[in-house]
């Protein structure tokens, strides 16, 4: 099974406060390297600041786009790992490891696989893959 | 620390997590897997009975440890009195650990040292594959026998017995904890390949309609791959395995038509193969490769041909030549029927049917795939693509009675009907 754990970083979507600090970078990658070790991690990113990102809201017919950093946005998505577990609770218990600061909270979440979709959309999803690009 | 409706749940996934590195760390202390282990469980025991209430520790690892090293030093005191040979061992042990300098364990070296010799343990060449197999997912993957037990179709007897007997087996020849250096390591370093790939394979040669525990066991050979390769990083096969492995897992989805049937790699669709798996496969093919600095080993190889299909946007574009002298490379390294059989059918892709089916006869005449399906399936394409449709047919129809898989019987047997019918018509 495969789970995503979403960080949302607990602080001021600015810019400014968005970088972490050197001392939070490498707390970080030990875990990456811990979780690496363990043979569970397959993917992870961290994200830019709000502010050089944008938001595509599907509304009344017309997507309407606003630009970042999202004033009325209590929580965005600082980063994300994708993570091989055998169960949520081991999913869960990574993330309880994870040298987080005061205030973020980590979302996990488990990926949908093809298998859990009904017929129908599983055809459905055949016809919008396209092969990966390879070099 | 947390709210789940089943505590034991999260004890048992701080077990998945941590039991390998406790195994391990125990076993080094008492040079006794089996005793080891039995440490580590009774640990666990007290941590199903204390966490529920406490929660969970902040450092559930330390816990388990100095838990299980309190139970030792416990069974040592007891031993004075109860000069019973296990205990006797369990008293040497907590003499061990007392002595046992603390920073070793605190290290990150140490910590890979001991992993490293569980893995070298579980898989040692006194003991038999199947039970090098069980005890590499029951020690290193946290499995519990009924788990090993469903995986393979064996009664939960038989896993436990094959358990307790290598066990014995390590202990009575004094095998002792200790990771393999230098020559050693690379020559005790395939039967550790074999064992991840058997487990990965087991997997994967059962995923047709079979229940998710096929496909989660593939998981776990991967992701002991993945240990082993951050273990002993500058061995080139290693990565070669992963690749192979993570190429391979990379088309679970594809290999599975919709009514359960196998759908051959060819005849896939490229668009169900998981592209993250991919692009890791071919990650770790490149490690491989750059180590082993032209002298590939047999996985390596394996995954560069797993590579040239997953690097082919379609069927049509697939790299023949460079797949038929690949195998030609792997005939020489692993001399087998079946990797010739392979070959066979890449030559006869790269360079027409005519001298594919040359290597094919060969085989045939040689006689050692007598009995193989697969032989006369492939016999039977070449045959066909040369327009030879009465052999052709018949070694379809010959292929389908030796077959034991009845979907794979259905396929056959339709080519032979395909053919027929052309001819007829």
């Amino acid at each position: 099974m495969r789970f995503m754990m979403l960080m949302y970083p607990g602080i001021d979507t600015s810019a400014e406060e968005w970088e972490p600090s050197a001392e939070d970078v490498g707390a970080m990658s030990r875990y990456n390297e811990e979780l690496n070790k363990a043979g569970v991690l397959l993917s992870l990113d961290g994200l830019r600041a709000p502010v050089d990102g944008a938001r595509v809201r599907f509304s009344g017919g017309t997507p309407a786009v606003t630009d970042g950093p999202f004033a009325e946005a209590k929580e965005v998505v600082g980063g994300y790992w994708l993570i091989q577990a055998s169960s949520k609770e081991e999913a869960v218990e990574w993330a309880t490891r994870c040298p987080a600061n005061e205030g973020d909270f980590i979302e996990v979440r488990r990926v949908f696989e093809m298998e859990d979709f009904p017929e129908d959309v599983q055809e459905a999803a055949q016809l919008s893959e396209r092969p990966p690009e390879q070099t | 620390m947390s709210d789940a409706a089943e505590p034991s749940r999260a004890v048992e996934a701080v077990w998945r997590i941590e039991s390998a590195r406790l195994i391990a760390g125990l076993a080094r202390m008492t040079g006794d897997v089996g005793l080891a282990e039995d440490l580590a469980q009774d640990a666990l025991v007290a941590a199903l009975e204390k966490w529920p209430e406490s929660g969970v520790p902040d450092n559930p690892g330390a816990w388990l440890m100095a838990t299980a090293k309190n139970r030792a030093i416990d069974l040592a005191r007891r031993g004075r009195r109860f000069e019973d040979r296990r205990e006797q061992l369990a008293r040497e042990a907590g003499m061990r650990m007392a002595m046992d300098a603390a920073e070793h364990e605190a290290t990150a070296a140490g910590l890979g040292d001991d992993l490293l010799g569980l893995v070298f343990t579980c898989c040692h060449p006194l003991l038999s594959t199947e039970a090098r197999v069980a005890l590499t997912l029951r020690l290193l993957g946290g499995l519990g026998t009924e788990e090993i037990a469903r995986a393979f179709l064996v009664s939960e007897s038989t896993v436990a017995q094959r358990i307790v007997r290598a066990k014995r087996t390590l202990k009575e020849a004094h095998a002792p904890f200790e990771t393999p250096q230098g020559a050693e390591l690379d020559e005790r370093l395939p039967s550790v390949l074999e064992v991840i790939y058997l487990i990965f394979n087991e997997g994967y040669a059962a995923t047709a309609g079979e229940s998710w525990m096929r496909l989660d066991l593939c998981e776990e050979a991967l992701r002991l791959g993945r240990v082993l390769a951050g273990l002993t990083p500058k061995q080139p096969e290693v990565h070669g395995l992963v690749a192979l492995m993570e190429i391979q897992a990379s088309r679970a989805r594809a290999r599975i038509g919709p009514d359960g049937e196998p759908v051959l790699l060819l005849d896939q669709d490229r668009a169900r193969w998981d592209p993250l798996l991919v692009r890791r496969g071919l990650a770790a093919l490149e490690r491989a490769e750059k180590l082993g600095r032209g002298a590939f080993g047999p996985y390596t190889v394996q995954a560069a041909i797993a590579a040239c299909h997953a690097r082919a946007r379609s069927a049509e574009e697939t790299e023949w030549v460079r797949i038929a002298a690949l195998y030609d490379a792997l005939a020489q390294l692993t001399p087998s029927p079946v990797v010739e059989l392979n070959r066979a059918v890449a030559v006869g892709m790269a360079f027409g049917p005519e001298a594919g089916l040359e290597l094919a006869d060969a085989l045939a005449a040689g006689g050692e795939l007598d009995g193989y399906h697969l032989l006369h399936s492939v016999r039977a394409d070449l045959l066909a693509k040369l327009g030879r449709s009465e052999e052709a047919r018949s070694e379809f129809e010959r292929a389908a009675a030796m077959t034991e898989n009845a979907r794979e019987r259905e396929l056959l047997l339709g080519r032979a009907v395909a053919l027929g019918s052309a001819e007829d018509g």
